[in-house]
């Protein structure tokens, strides 16, 4: 053991690197500005707005989807899409917003923030970093290649064999589904690896579990649930794999093959994905709340172990999503009481929102407004979230729109609520100016307006038995009027989202220069200059507490009133940036995953040779990518260490630790 | 833990010092092997659900070979034995050891892959393939996938031992071999748990 900690810069370390360098087989890229930068990044925050950018991008892909199926739903029988189309439009709806959407856009969020919060200069592996992005995005763009490929995927975002298996969905629509989610599974796994890696190893000295911030909590309760619920997902996809490409049996009835064995594996992935979609957003309302109410986060260790409770109970209620199955009485009782169970852990964190903000000085700015919505939405779908813990009950709503409504209430009232108030809150620190207000206001309004009007009908149409997933209906059901409101509430959806992107232009162009702490934050983040340096912390800050940023501003008087402290002295000067090392941007992340999409599309078709060719791919990108170290020496002594693990997808030290260097 | 790295961190470390104490990487193994164990959970609990299920032969009482797989089991379990003489090597600054220890691993492991591409043509011989049956289909399934773990483990190993053999695997990268030892003595682990699961218990 002590072997391993001992620090490894030796002067063969640079030996060794710059031999590897001339040896390599790509020069390394030296971009720091264009395309190429942005292709062979490695930089936490580019990482972050990469994500961002692409997955709102497919945010408004998924949204155009929501508006065709609302158009075709807005009258009985309608006539906008066949029931073909239909099910390819709600399937993709669902993928895209589950995966290329809300998943993505918390992992923007984690790259961006988390090393910022917690004092670091980048992630443990920024390479790494780099691949599970490019991985993401091949995998986003092979799933909607199949719209121009002869069809999308139509199964349900939940794919149900052996609903999807070859005999009754011939077609590569569902193929296109399996490898796409495959790939996006590999990303999820890689980057819940490399945040979890982060989160424990590299905090800032000071910076205990128990004083980072709950956006950082929730950052590494949801990656061991990515950690541990991707894996079984991969599994269910390679099964349902084997039996379409390969003939095999499981999901073959006639064969002996279980239907029942696909509902487990998708719901046992399927309900910890629901806590990996909703905890970030719980994570970011947990840091603006306090921040608009000018109050510490009520009962901090309180909302972080209910965060912890949620991701170990999440893993025991999968059944509910399959109370009409027919499991029997002592199954369905015992997933009820779990599923009943889950309400308290979330149900303490609403109250600890509500008691935040309770005699707090509030300031209702934008950030403010969306994470209000947040806590009210959220409840809303909480509490028609525990209606379905009642068996009996759950028997009535089961596939109405009724559970539309609630998991909308839920994904939409809640984390995209959350990530919205993200987005207003740490814009001026991404990018350097504020948003609009005025705009963001308005935005806020018709969003939370067109929110209620599209998805609170669906509870009134799921009670009076409209089932999901149907691509029309006919006239005299008593379904016409609320579905003709939600169609509406969908545009008035469409409209804020245009305001936003108009709201992004315009201010923009105005540039409202808000400073490098514009709301008075309370974490580290706001420490830093805006824009944030490459290397993020000249000097790596010494953590006191919880909220240290805050009693850096402020103490309290003998009546328990703030009084705010002389600013203090930057220590920054000092430090000459050129000598803070930094990982070095490279080719290979990109490449390395560029083979993945190869293997997939020759999967689906068929060419096996070209499978081949694009495992090799991986392989050799994967070879030079050890060989290449994490970041290049410079002519100081610092060697970075090389990152020739063996193993290349565990490559060696590429830690930000290995680069955590100062000289002051 | 993290108090004590307060003073690590602001003096001349190189950054090398984390909060857990433990490498990046090897914590990195770590946690994806924490992923794998999901990952061949469901696969474990796949032929589990269908045990005993096929509707038509050869079922396993009718193809395994128990014998044998007991052989190419105790070759991999052996395989751990070496992995361990390397890593020991190598911390002892012996690398002519380490050179032959890491190819004795990887031939042992090569050993176990050979011995389960003839068990499996074998067993398609005599009419079992992905396609029979649902014991077929999990049966191939289930140890084939673990078939690919061993060989990237292989692949792994002949990785180091070059690396070696040109002078890049110094005493300080030891890790290196004791992070690739935690991913080859896992595969292990694993293959006893199917051993066991799948040839040893019997089923009708």
């Amino acid at each position: 053991m002590a072997t391993v900690l001992e620090p490894t810069t030796t002067t063969e370390d640079i030996v060794d690197a710059e031999v590897v360098e001339e040896s390599g087989l790509l020069r390394r890229p030296k971009a720091t500005t264009g395309v190429w930068s942005w292709l062979t990044t490695v930089d936490h925050k580019k990482i972050g707005i990469l994500y961002g950018i692409t997955s709102f991008t497919f945010f408004l892909v998924g949204g155009s989807e929501a508006l065709l199926i609302r158009l075709q739903l807005a009258r009985p029988n309608g006539t906008v899409l066949s029931a073909d189309a239909y099910n390819q439009v709600f399937t993709m709806h669902g993928t895209t917003m589950v995966f290329l959407v809300v998943m993505p856009l918390s992992a923007a969020f984690f790259n961006y923030l988390t090393p910022l919060m917690i004092g670091a200069r980048d992630v443990a592996f920024p390479r790494l970093n780099a691949f599970s992005y490019w991985t993401f995005l091949f995998g986003a763009l092979l799933i909607n290649s199949s719209f121009l490929l002869g069809g999308a995927p139509n199964g349900g975002w939940f794919g149900y064999a052996p609903n999807t298996s070859i005999t009754f969905s011939p077609g590569h629509n569902i193929d296109f589904w399996i490898f796409g989610l495959q790939i996006l599974g590999i990303a999820s796994t890689v980057s819940a690896v490399n945040f979890i890696v982060t989160i424990l190893n590299l905090r800032a000295p000071g910076m205990t579990l128990f004083r980072m911030p709950v956006f950082v909590w929730m950052t590494l309760v949801s990656s061991f649930l990515m950690l541990f619920a991707m894996p079984v997902i991969t599994i269910a996809l390679f099964l349902l794999m084997f039996d379409r490409l390969f003939g095999a049996n499981f999901f073959n009835t006639a064969a002996g093959g279980n239907p029942l064995l696909w509902q487990h594996l998708f719901w046992l992935f399927g309900h910890p994905e629901v806590y990996i979609l909703i905890l970030p957003a719980m994570g970011i309302v947990s840091e603006i709340l306090p921040v608009f109410s000018r109050k510490p986060l009520f009962g901090y260790p309180v909302v972080v172990f209910s965060g912890i409770a949620i991701g170990f109970m999440g893993w025991g209620v999968w059944v509910h999503h399959m109370f009409a199955v027919g499991l029997g009485p002592v199954a369905v009782s015992a997933f009820s009481v779990t599923t009943m169970l889950i309400a308290v852990p979330t149900g303490v964190k609403i109250f600890n929102w509500i008691a935040t903000m309770w005699r707090g000085s509030l300031r209702l700015s934008t950030p403010m407004l969306f994470a209000i919505g947040f806590v009210a939405m959220f409840t809303i779908g909480g509490l028609s979230g525990v209606t379905h813990a009642v068996s009996p009950h759950d028997r009535q709503q089961t596939d109405t729109y009724y559970i539309v409504a609630h998991f909308h209430y839920v994904l939409f009232g809640g984390s995209l609520f959350g990530i919205m108030a993200g987005i207003y809150y740490w814009w001026p620190k991404i990018f350097g100016y504020a948003l609009s207000e005025r705009l963001g206001k308005l935005q806020f309004w018709l969003w939370f307006i067109g929110f209620n009007v599209t998805f609170g009908p669906f509870h009134l149409l799921g009670l009076a038995g409209m089932p999901r997933r149907i691509y029309t209906y006919p006239k005299h059901m008593g379904w016409d009027f609320w579905n003709l409101v939600a169609s509406i509430g969908a545009f008035v959806i469409a409209f804020s989202v245009l305001i936003f992107l108009y709201n992004v232009m315009h201010s923009r162009k105005v540039r409202n220069v808000v400073g490098d702490d514009p709301w008075d934050g309370r974490t580290l983040e706001w420490t830093l200059p805006t824009p944030v340096p490459a290397y993020n912390f000249a000097v790596v800050p010494t953590v006191h507490g919880v909220d240290d940023f805050w009693h850096q501003k402020y103490t309290e008087d003998e009546q328990g009133r703030l009084v705010k402290l002389p600013p203090q002295e930057a220590q920054a000067d000092d430090v000459d940036p050129a000598s803070i090392h930094l990982p070095s941007p490279s080719y290979y992340p990109l490449i390395a995953s560029f083979g993945l999409p190869i293997m997939a599309y020759a999967m689906i078709y068929g060419a096996y040779l070209v499978a081949v060719f694009g495992g090799i791919v991986i392989i050799g990108a994967l070879y030079a990518w050890a060989l290449e170290p994490s970041a290049e020496p410079h002519d100081d002594h610092e060697g970075g260490g090389g990152g020739d693990g063996a193993d290349p997808g565990d490559t060696g030290s590429e830690g930000a630790a290995a680069v955590e260097e100062v000289d002051a | 833990m993290s108090t004590t790295t307060v003073d690590e961190h602001g003096g001349d470390d190189h950054g090398h010092v984390t909060n857990t104490g433990l490498s990046n990487e090897k914590l990195a193994m770590w946690t994806f092997l924490g992923s794998e164990c999901l990952l061949f959970g469901a696969l474990i609990s796949t032929y589990l659900l269908y045990r005993g299920k096929s509707v038509s032969g050869p079922t396993p009482k009718d193809i395994y070979d128990i014998p044998y797989t007991s052989v190419s089991s105790f070759v991999l379990l052996m395989s751990s034995l070496t992995m361990v003489l390397a890593l020991a090597a190598i911390q002892r600054g012996d690398h002519r050891r380490l050179r032959v220890w890491l190819l004795a691993t990887a031939l042992l492991g090569a050993t176990f892959i050979s011995g389960q591409v003839y068990e499996f043509t074998s067993f398609i011989r005599e009419g079992l393939t992905i396609k029979t049956n649902v014991f077929g289909s999990s049966f191939f399934v289930l140890t084939g996938f673990h078939g690919v773990h061993v060989t990237l483990g292989i692949v792994m190993l002949l990785s180091l031992w070059s690396m070696s053999m040109r002078g890049k695997l110094p005493e300080e990268k030891a890790e290196v071999v004791e992070i690739a030892g935690l991913y080859w003595h896992f595969v292990d682990v694993v293959w006893i748990v199917i051993f066991t699961v799948v040839y040893l218990i019997p089923s009708n």
